[in-house]
């Protein structure tokens, strides 16, 4: 009769602690989609600043048109790149240009002191700067969810259960070898 | 220390369990020997610790839930938006993301000293807030680092730790205090015939007089432990600040700015000190450091900080231009 009650016992134990287990997996997980979401957030905040960029700085920058003019394609081609919400090497590429044709803009920038002074540009920029941080803390973030994920995953206990469970390794974000080359600032 | 903020950060939460720790085994100490001192009983220290226990969380939970708002109000902070501060905003805003936290209130203060503070029971809940001296000195990313630490206090839950810890220092004081008095004002000779069943005279007077020099000493040491824990949560938040935003550089500028600066923070005072970036009682820092202040050393702060991207630490001519300033 002891044996079984003992048995009955260490099955409870074991369950409470799959559930534990399962239940800190499932959240880590969550928070690994949650931080990718986030990614998308910022990256479409960006693209959403470029057009009121562009109009602030036009009607003084008559002599920069081709500047302006590739600052527009770099955003439309983000866009289109990003559409189908999945993180991609082609989405990261063309995340990559537009980042290089801003900075090219705002070099420009440089040359024209009433443009400098101008408060909507300054706000602008302050908006950029601020977007471009948060979308490299937003891909920080990601990469903590996952650490956080993977290791839990891999260490004791929850390696014992997690494969059987179905849960699988996330992939840390990784700029693509396109997107480790210093994004090109042109002056013309 | 040197290696990564990681193993920083793994040993400033140790050292700060373990402290926490002690003050839990000194209140057990003084409770038993109170309790069995006083009666013969072991187990009556419990019934002691419980009510002084019940006491002195009960005067916390006013602070636990309210304390914020108190210490805003007395601060004279003023909230802000992204109309009238868009840096600022932008900065907490790219910190919470990085930390994975919801955005906090955020509130400036008219004082041309540079600190900060944040207060609040948890991430849900919580505000930081800045002086306009600090706006005006720092650049960006200084400006990162410190709202990187403020930010850092409020997801390591620091309010409610030093909270917690500040519970359990308040209820060794209390039962000490009582407790003395009480030995003191009478009452203690009729309690001790109950003992008699036990036939542990000598025993429970050698507990009593242990009792008695607890009492006198375990609030002193309990206090000392409580700023040891507050200045290695402080260590904590420098080296969480930096796991934010992967720059020591910024939070080291920083503490230098702000070490150089002579300026006594006008609205704050010995109850809110503990809070601020850095301690803002200039005198009172001067006067009692080391084992008695509630923040490390600033010198001490920047080499740490200098340890992770393998700089040297301050010479003696830097870390005579800062000391005597913090």
């Amino acid at each position: 009769m002891e044996a079984v009650v003992i048995l009955l016992v260490i099955i409870a134990v074991l369950a409470v602690a799959g559930v534990l287990i399962y239940n800190g997996l499932v959240a880590r997980r969550n928070r690994v989609d949650e931080a990718v979401g986030q990614i998308e957030v910022q990256l479409k905040r960006r693209h959403d600043l470029v057009p009121n960029l562009v109009a602030a700085v036009k009607g003084y920058m008559d002599f920069e048109q081709d500047v302006l003019t590739k600052v527009t394609e770099a955003r439309a081609n983000a866009v289109a790149a990003g559409a189908s919400g999945q993180i991609t090497a082609q989405q990261a590429q063309a995340e990559n240009t537009l980042t290089g044709a801003l900075r090219s803009l705002f070099a420009v920038v440089e040359n024209y002191p009433q443009l400098k002074a101008n408060e909507n540009v300054l706000s602008l920029q302050e908006q950029l700067t601020t977007t471009e941080n948060q979308i490299s803390f937003s891909r920080q973030h990601y990469n903590a969810t996952v650490n956080d994920f993977n290791t839990t995953l891999q260490t004791f206990p929850a390696v014992l259960v997690a494969g059987p469970l179905g849960f699988t390794k996330r992939e840390f974000f990784a700029a693509e070898p396109e997107a480790q080359e210093v994004p090109v600032v042109s002056l013309r | 220390m040197a290696g990564t903020f990681y193993s920083q950060i793994a040993a400033n939460r140790r050292n700060s369990f373990f402290l926490a720790l002690v003050v839990v085994v000194l209140l057990g100490m003084l409770g038993f020997a109170i309790g069995y001192g006083t009666t013969g009983q072991a187990a009556a220290g419990l019934g002691w610790l419980g009510i002084f226990g019940v006491i002195a969380i009960v005067s916390s939970l006013a602070s636990y839930y309210t304390g914020d708002k108190v210490v805003l109000g007395v601060s004279k902070a003023r909230l802000v938006t992204a109309e009238t501060q868009p840096q600022l905003i932008n900065v907490v805003t790219e910190l919470a993301i990085a930390a994975g936290v919801p955005m906090p209130a955020v509130y400036t203060i008219d004082d041309t000293a540079p600190n900060a503070f944040a207060t609040g029971r948890d991430p849900k809940h919580a505000s930081i807030a800045i002086t306009t001296g600090l706006l005006e000195k720092l650049d960006r990313e200084e400006l990162q680092g410190v709202i990187g630490h403020e930010l850092s206090h409020v997801r390591n839950y620091d309010i409610r730790y030093s909270l917690l810890v500040g519970v359990l220092v308040g209820t060794v004081a209390l039962l000490a205090d009582f407790f003395l008095r009480f030995t003191f004002w009478g009452g203690l000779g009729g309690r001790r015939s109950s003992s008699d069943r036990d036939g542990g005279g000598g025993l429970q007077a050698i507990i009593l007089v242990l009792a008695i020099v607890l009492a006198i000493l375990a609030p002193f040491f309990a206090r000392l432990v409580q700023l040891a824990v507050s200045r290695q949560r402080e260590y904590l938040a420098d080296a969480s600040s930096v796991e934010l935003t992967r720059n020591p550089h910024g939070l080291e500028q920083a503490l230098a700015k702000i070490a150089e600066d002579k300026e006594v923070l006008e609205v704050a005072n010995r109850a809110t000190q503990h809070l601020y970036f850095t301690n803002p009682i200039k005198k009172f820092e001067a006067r009692s450091k080391g084992l008695f202040s509630t923040h490390p050393h600033i010198v001490d702060r920047i080499n740490r900080l200098r340890a992770l991207t393998g700089e040297a630490p301050l010479g003696p001519t830097d870390e005579g231009e800062l000391a005597g300033l913090d």
